[in-house]
């Protein structure tokens, strides 16, 4: 892991503690909330719920990438998992949204479990292997299983009343819902990074043999934060599937976990907003370049190679050097 | 005509002859993943997206030049082994110093290049390769209708294989390639110029995709999206078989394709699976692969 170390060398070093949060980082986090608050005024409400979701299953994989040092390339499974139980439970089994999201999110956990728990018994290179095949093992059965819809995916599911009683039906009225989802997603995310097991992360992701050697079990780090980040990811695409009334195989596609790592590696890996900077660039092309086919794709490819090249601390990790402050 | 297990053969030993042509890509792709990898220490993502290139170059080879399937048998792979020495030489070369994620993800997003700019040039209906007719037709033999040309692709592959396996493990060339993977400054001390020698090294190993590619053409249609889904697969393949060893990596791919043919007799819906479900089996009992060492 030297290079990601390289990476995130710079915002590791300033890091006074780990108790409150900077008061700076206070004023981004405040900053964001009221530009969220005034954005559906101005923007379309599905597209900003799109980046939200896709910001917070960046960060998900940034909690894993960034802080673990782990590069998982299978984590459309859990977002795509996900997806399928929320839109099943909403749909066939009729629950509320709030339910169907948390069931949904408990999948993503379960099958965090068991995949994490194979995936840990390999490091670095074939780790990202195992994971990436394992999600395609999801992608194979998500096609098949009965209740998936094959091809089709879930459709028309419907957004439903939250707690039974306030219709989700408005795009501005569930935007709100979406909102407090991936502020809360986000600051838990925070917490966990600033706590003293977010440390022990750190310390493993720089140098395992010595984290073993001062009594750490690494492996029970390491699968919790593994199966933390698809908890995490399995929220975002719960409620994705609830904006979008649908769950299907792009869910849970390889494609989807690339673009996830792209996110998290344009942004910034290992810095706290990287991951939202990244989807919403992403998002955002995405959306613009829609018309235009395989020319997506072949962007993302660029931006890939000169991130790669050039560019390793991403958006964010840039700024951070810049205004020597970790962000 | 006897039946084993209440499956008649014909349909027994059609999938178990697909299994083997399936194991032989596996075979073909994954030992130019170990070898890439024992030099470069990158896993190449774009190996797939490599062979797409080798069954395309053969594509238009037939079809603006009018070159037949043995030059293109020949010609694919050089052409693209040449793009594989300039992507090595300009960007992948730049990253050794580093972690070898970002060698994974550069080889990501050339795969995503690759074949955007394939599904852009060439859509994603699928272009015919017709076979060459010197290898048309097929051969009954009784509990079986072997088709000339799966017969030939089985034949072709094991040789390559086992020509790369003799090449590196058995010649002066080979022991050099051996003793870079194990110590490059101490091999480069020696005088030989390493940088060059993991250039050729990449460019083989894409060569070697490519010619998958090119065997794979006839049988499956040629689609920019051919060797995405089938890179994964030999991901879990090299996970099992571990990348340590070549005739490892050859027995591994044969085999493994073997499996997934019978699963497809016996188990239809999980034929899709099996690997990954014995990539499983492998992590629980040996996390090193079966033919891997521990590092």
């Amino acid at each position: 892991m030297t290079a990601l170390t390289e990476t995130n060398g710079a915002t590791m070093v300033v890091e006074r503690g780990n108790g409150s949060m900077p008061r700076y980082q206070i004023a981004i986090f405040l900053a964001l909330l009221a530009l969220s608050l005034a954005a559906p005024f101005f923007l379309y409400p599905v597209f900003l719920m799109k980046v939200m979701c896709f910001a917070l299953f960046a960060c998900a994989l940034n909690l894993l990438l960034g802080f673990g040092g782990l590069l998982s390339f299978g984590h459309a499974a859990f977002f795509g998992s996900a997806a399928y139980v929320s839109a099943h439970a909403a749909k066939v089994w009729g629950l509320t949204p709030e339910v169907a999201i948390i069931l949904g999110t408990l999948a993503a956990v379960v099958l965090g479990f068991v995949i994490g728990l194979l995936a840990i018994r390999r490091q670095g290179i074939y780790f990202a292997m195992v994971t990436l095949a394992f999600a395609q093992m999801v992608y194979f059965a998500a096609l098949q299983a009965p209740f998936t819809g094959g091809e089709d995916g879930i459709q028309n599911v419907p957004r439903g009343d939250l707690f039974g009683a306030i219709s989700m039906s408005s795009d501005l009225s569930l935007y709100f819902v979406v909102l407090v989802i991936t502020f809360g997603g986000l600051l838990a995310i925070y917490r966990i990074i600033h706590s003293p097991f977010g440390q022990v992360l750190k310390a493993i992701r720089e140098n395992e043999p010595r984290a073993i050697s001062l009594g750490y079990r690494v492996n029970s780090y390491k699968l919790a934060v593994f199966i933390l980040s698809a908890g995490f990811a399995g929220l975002a695409g719960a409620t994705k599937a609830i904006v979008f009334q649908l769950a299907s195989l792009t869910d849970v596609y390889w494609s989807m976990s690339g673009e996830v790592v792209l996110m998290v590696l344009l942004g910034g890996m290992g810095t706290v907003f990287g991951p939202l900077v990244g989807a919403a660039v992403i998002v955002t092309m995405q959306n613009y370049l829609a018309s235009f086919g395989a020319w997506v794709t072949i962007i993302q490819g660029c931006i890939f190679v000169v991130s790669v090249m050039l560019f390793r601390e991403g958006i964010v990790g840039v700024i951070a050097k810049l205004i020597r402050r970790p962000l | 005509m006897f039946e084993l297990l209440g499956i008649p053969p014909q349909a027994l030993f059609g999938q178990l002859l697909l299994g083997l042509i399936n194991g032989a890509f596996y075979a073909i792709l994954s030992l130019g993943l170990a070898i890439i990898f024992g030099l470069l220490n990158i896993i190449n993502f774009a190996h797939g997206a490599q062979y797409m290139l080798g069954a395309l170059a053969s594509w238009v080879l037939l079809n603006y030049f009018g070159i037949n399937y043995w030059w293109a048998l020949l010609l694919a792979p050089i052409v693209v082994g040449i793009l594989g020495v300039i992507l090595e030489r300009l960007l992948i070369s730049r990253l050794y110093h580093l972690d070898h994620l970002y060698g994974l993800l550069l080889t990501f997003g050339l795969a995503l290049i690759i074949q955007g700019l394939a599904r852009n040039e060439y859509g994603i209906s699928g272009l015919p390769y017709t076979i060459p007719s010197q290898l048309s037709g097929g051969q009954n033999l009784g509990f079986m209708f072997l088709p000339n040309y799966r017969g030939w692709v089985v034949v072709a592959s094991l040789v390559v294989c086992l020509t790369t396996w003799f090449v590196i493990e058995k010649t002066r060339l080979g022991a050099y390639l051996r003793a870079a993977t194990e110590n490059p400054t101490l091999v480069g001390a020696f005088g030989i110029n390493v940088p060059r020698m993991i250039t050729l090294t990449y460019g083989f190993g894409i060569a070697l995709a490519a010619f998958a590619g090119v065997l794979a053409a006839p049988i499956y249609s040629v689609n920019p999206n051919m060797g995405a889904d089938l890179i994964i697969v030999v991901f879990a393949v090299v996970v099992i078989g571990g990348m340590g060893s070549i005739l490892g990596s050859i027995v591994t791919g044969f085999g493994l394709g073997v499996i997934e043919g019978l699963t497809r007799v016996f188990y239809p819906e999980g034929s899709s699976v099996v690997i990954f479900v014995i990539m499983a089996i492998v992590l629980l009992v040996k996390p090193a692969g079966l033919f891997g060492r521990t590092a």
